[in-house]
C-alpha cells in the first residue's frame, strides 16, 4: 500500500468493505432471532435472512483477512459538505414539501444543492429553481394531477 | 409462418398512434439521456416510472424499453463528440471515435455509429422474436426447484461479468438479498427487517433504493471529481461513409452484433460488457488492428452494434423467465408487477398482443432513432453543452418528485437520501451496487421459490441436484465460481476489464 493518494483515511477499501459486510450480516442474523426459524422442509421467517447474514457477514471476515494479507486500494477522503449539501437538500425537500407547496420546496432543493457546486452563484440558480419549478408545477399538479400543493399551508394557501 | 401471425400482431398493437408517440417519447428522452454524462437510463427510467403508471402496460413498457436502447444511440455521439463517455456502453467507442473527430471525421464517425446500431437493433429484434417463444416454452415446464437454481446461475454469472473484485460483488448481492426481504413475511405475515416502522411493511420500493444509489450517490461521486468539462470546438464534417468505408465496417458490424445478441442474453451482460468486448475482439482479428486508437472506423462500428444488439438481447431473459439481466432489466420487471403483470413465460401466451407489441416498437424505435439522430445530430451536440453545475440540481429535483410521488411520503425520500449516502460509501469502497439492486429485486423471489422447492421434496435438499436442469444450472455456476477465483484466470479477467 503506498500513501501518495491525498487525503486519505485509515485502512483500505476491502477492510472498510468487510467491516461493513460484517455489521450488515451480524445485524440480520440477530433481528432474524426474533422470527420462527422452521426447518429445511418447511422455513419460518428467520431461516433464509439468517443464512444470508452468516454468508454476508464470513464474506465481510474474509475481505478482512484479504485486506492484512495483501494491499488493496486506499480510500480516498470523502468530500462531506458536498454530500451533505446533496442528501441534506433532498431530504429537507422530503419533509417540506407537503407544508411549503412543490414551487418553494424546489426553489430550496436547488439553492441549498446548487452550494455543492464550485460554480455556484445566487442569480442563476434561483433562475433554474424558479424554472424547474413552473415547468414542475405545470406538469406534475396541474397535467398529472399528483396529489401536491404548489403552495402549502405553511404559506398561508 | 407463426411468426408473421405473431409479428403482424405486434405491428398491430405497436402501430397505433398513442403507441408511436410514446415510443417515439422514449426514443428521444433516451438518446438526450444518453448524450448527458452523469445522467444514465437507469436514473432515468427510475424517474419516469411513476408517470408511467398511468398509461396502459404495452404503452409504458415500450416507452420505458425505447429509453434504454435510445441511450446506447446517445452515448455515442458524447463519446465521439468530446471524448467523454454519455453512457457506460460506448466508453470504448470513445478510443477510436473521439480520435476520428480529431482527424475531422466527426460526422462520419456519427453516421457510422448510427448505421451500425440500426443493422444491430433489427437484427437483435428478429433474434428475440425468433428465440423468446421456444425459451418461453420450456420455461413452463419448470418447477420451483429449476427456477431457484436458475437464480443462483443469474446471479452467479452476474458476478463473474462484473467489473471490480468478485467477492465484493457477492457481498453486494447477499446484501440485496437481505434487503429485499424487508417488508412483511407472505408466508407467516410477520413484518422482517421493519424496525417496528409500519411504512416498511410492505417493504422498500426498489425505485427508492435505484435512485438513492444510482442517482443521489452518483452526483455526490461526480461532484467530488471535479466539473471540468472539455468543449467541442470541432466542426462535424460530412456526415456519409464512403463506399470504401461502408466495406470495411461490413465485417465488425456482423461481429458486433452477434457477439452483442450473445452477451445481452446472459445475466450480468447486456450493453457496456457487450460493447467492451467486440471491441476487444475487433482488436484482435481486424486487418486494421495497427490503426485501432488512431480512429479506426472499424472501433467504432463493432462496440456500437453490440450494445444496441446487448440492450436488446438482455430483453429476451426478462419477458421469458422473468429474470432480470441487469439493473435496467430490474426495474422494467418492476414496472410490470407494478402494472399487475407478473413477467414469466405466461406472459408470451396470456399477454401476447404485450410480448409482441414491445418487439415490434423495438424496431420502430430504431428506425425513429436513425430519423432522429442523422439530421437533428447538431441539436444533440449542442446539449452535450448543459453545464453539469445545472443539470446535477435538475436531476436532483426530478428524483425527489418522482420517489415523493410513490406513496405521497417523506418517508420514502428519507428512506431514498439513506440509500443515497450507502451509494457514495460504495463508490468510496470500490463496491458495485449493481449487483445489490440485482439481489435486491430477485431477493423475495429467490426464498420463495427455495420454500416451495423444499416443501415440495419434504426437505430434501438433493431435489436440486435430482431435477436434470436444475443439477446443470447449478453445475455451470459452480464452474463458473471456481473459474473466476482461480489466481490465473483472476489476472486474464482484470487484464480483459483494462482493455
Amino acid at each position: 500500500m503506498n500513501s501518495k493518494a491525498p487525503g486519505r483515511t485509515a485502512g483500505s477499501q476491502d477492510l472498510w468493505s468487510g467491516l461493513i459486510f460484517i455489521a450488515f450480516g451480524l445485524l440480520a442474523m440477530a433481528l432474524a432471532r426474533g422470527y420462527a426459524m422452521g426447518h429445511a422442509g418447511r422455513m419460518g421467517p428467520g431461516y433464509f435472512p439468517t443464512v444470508l447474514g452468516g454468508v454476508l457477514a464470513f464474506i465481510g471476515l474474509v475481505l478482512i483477512v484479504q485486506a492484512f494479507l495483501s494491499s488493496s486500494e486506499a480510500v480516498a477522503g470523502f468530500s462531506w459538505r458536498k454530500a451533505a449539501l446533496v442528501l441534506g437538500a433532498s431530504g429537507l425537500f422530503g419533509l417540506t414539501v407537503e407544508g411549503l407547496g412543490l414551487a418553494p420546496a424546489i426553489v430550496l432543493i436547488v439553492m441549498i444543492s446548487g452550494l455543492a457546486s464550485e460554480r455556484f452563484r445566487p442569480w442563476p440558480y434561483l433562475a433554474l429553481g424558479g424554472g424547474l419549478s413552473a415547468f414542475s408545477v405545470l406538469t406534475f399538479v396541474t397535467l398529472l394531477g399528483l396529489p401536491i400543493p404548489a403552495f402549502g399551508p405553511w404559506l398561508g394557501f | 409462418m407463426e411468426l408473421f401471425d405473431n409479428l403482424a400482431l405486434g405491428f398491430s398493437t405497436a402501430f397505433t398512434l398513442t403507441n408511436l408517440f410514446y415510443c417515439l417519447i422514449g426514443t428521444i428522452l433516451g438518446t438526450a439521456v444518453g448524450v448527458l454524462p452523469g445522467l444514465g437510463p437507469l436514473a432515468t427510467i427510475a424517474m419516469l416510472l411513476p408517470a408511467t403508471f398511468a398509461l396502459p402496460p404495452v404503452t409504458s413498457l415500450i416507452m420505458l424499453a425505447g429509453i434504454y436502447y435510445g441511450a446506447q444511440y446517445g452515448g455515442s455521439t458524447t463519446a465521439i463528440l468530446v471524448n467523454l463517455p454519455g453512457e457506460s456502453s460506448s466508453i470504448v467507442t470513445a478510443l477510436d471515435g473521439y480520435a476520428m473527430a480529431r482527424n475531422g471525421e466527426a460526422g462520419k464517425a456519427l453516421a457510422t455509429a448510427a448505421i451500425s446500431s440500426f443493422f444491430a437493433g433489427c437484427a437483435a429484434t428478429l433474434l428475440l422474436a425468433l428465440f423468446a417463444p421456444p425459451l418461453a416454452v420450456v420455461a413452463l415446464t419448470f418447477g420451483p426447484a429449476e427456477y431457484f437454481s436458475l437464480m443462483v446461475l443469474g446471479l452467479v454469472a452476474s458476478v463473474v461479468l462484473a467489473n471490480g473484485s468478485v467477492l465484493k460483488a457477492v457481498g453486494m448481492i447477499v446484501l440485496g438479498l437481505l434487503l429485499g426481504l424487508i417488508g412483511l413475511d407472505v408466508n407467516s405475515g410477520i413484518p422482517r427487517f421493519t424496525f417496528g416502522m409500519p411504512q416498511l411493511y410492505d417493504g422498500v420500493n426498489f425505485v427508492v433504493v435505484a435512485m438513492g444509489v444510482f442517482g443521489l450517490g452518483e452526483i455526490i461521486h461526480n461532484l467530488e471529481q471535479g466539473e471540468a468539462r472539455s468543449i467541442i470546438s470541432r466542426k462535424i464534417g460530412g456526415l456519409m461513409p464512403t463506399r470504401a468505408d461502408l466495406k470495411r465496417i461490413v465485417a465488425p458490424v456482423l461481429r458486433g452484433t452477434f457477439l452483442g445478441s450473445a452477451l445481452g442474453i446472459l445475466p450480468g451482460g447486456g450493453a457496456m460488457l457487450a460493447s467492451f468486448a467486440a471491441y476487444a475482439l475487433e482488436k484482435k482479428v481486424s486487418p486494421n488492428r495497427a490503426q485501432f486508437g488512431k480512429g479506426a472506423i472499424e472501433g467504432v462500428a463493432a462496440p456500437e452494434s453490440a450494445n444496441n444488439a446487448g440492450a436488446q438481447t438482455s430483453f429476451i431473459p426478462m419477458l421469458t423467465l422473468g429474470i432480470p439481466s441487469n439493473p435496467v432489466m430490474a426495474l422494467m420487471v418492476g414496472a410490470m408487477v407494478i402494472q399487475g403483470i407478473q413477467p414469466g413465460p405466461a406472459v408470451l401466451t396470456e399477454q401476447p398482443t404485450l410480448f409482441w407489441g414491445i418487439v415490434v416498437s423495438m424496431w420502430i424505435g430504431n428506425v425513429f432513432l436513425v430519423l432522429l439522430n442523422l439530421p437533428l445530430i447538431g441539436l444533440w451536440a449542442r446539449m452535450i453543452m448543459v453545464p453539469y453545475h445545472y443539470l446535477f440540481p435538475t436531476i436532483l429535483v426530478f428524483c425527489a418528485i418522482g420517489v415523493f410521488s410513490l406513496n405521497n411520503s417523506a418517508f420514502d425520500i428519507l428512506l431514498m437520501v439513506g440509500f443515497g449516502f450507502f451509494g457514495y460509501l460504495c463508490a468510496k469502497l470500490g463496491m458495485e451496487p449493481a449487483p445489490m439492486l440485482l439481489g435486491f429485486i430477485i431477493g423475495p423471489m429467490m426464498e420463495e421459490y427455495l420454500r416451495r422447492a423444499l416443501l415440495l421434496s419434504r426437505s430434501d435438499p438433493m431435489v436440486f441436484l435430482q431435477r436434470p436442469i436444475s443439477a446443470a444450472m447449478l453445475a455451470v455456476a459452480a464452474l463458473l465460481l471456481v473459474l473466476v477465483l482461480l489466481p490465473s484466470l483472476q489476472k486474464k479477467r482484470a487484464e480483459a476489464f483494462q482493455e
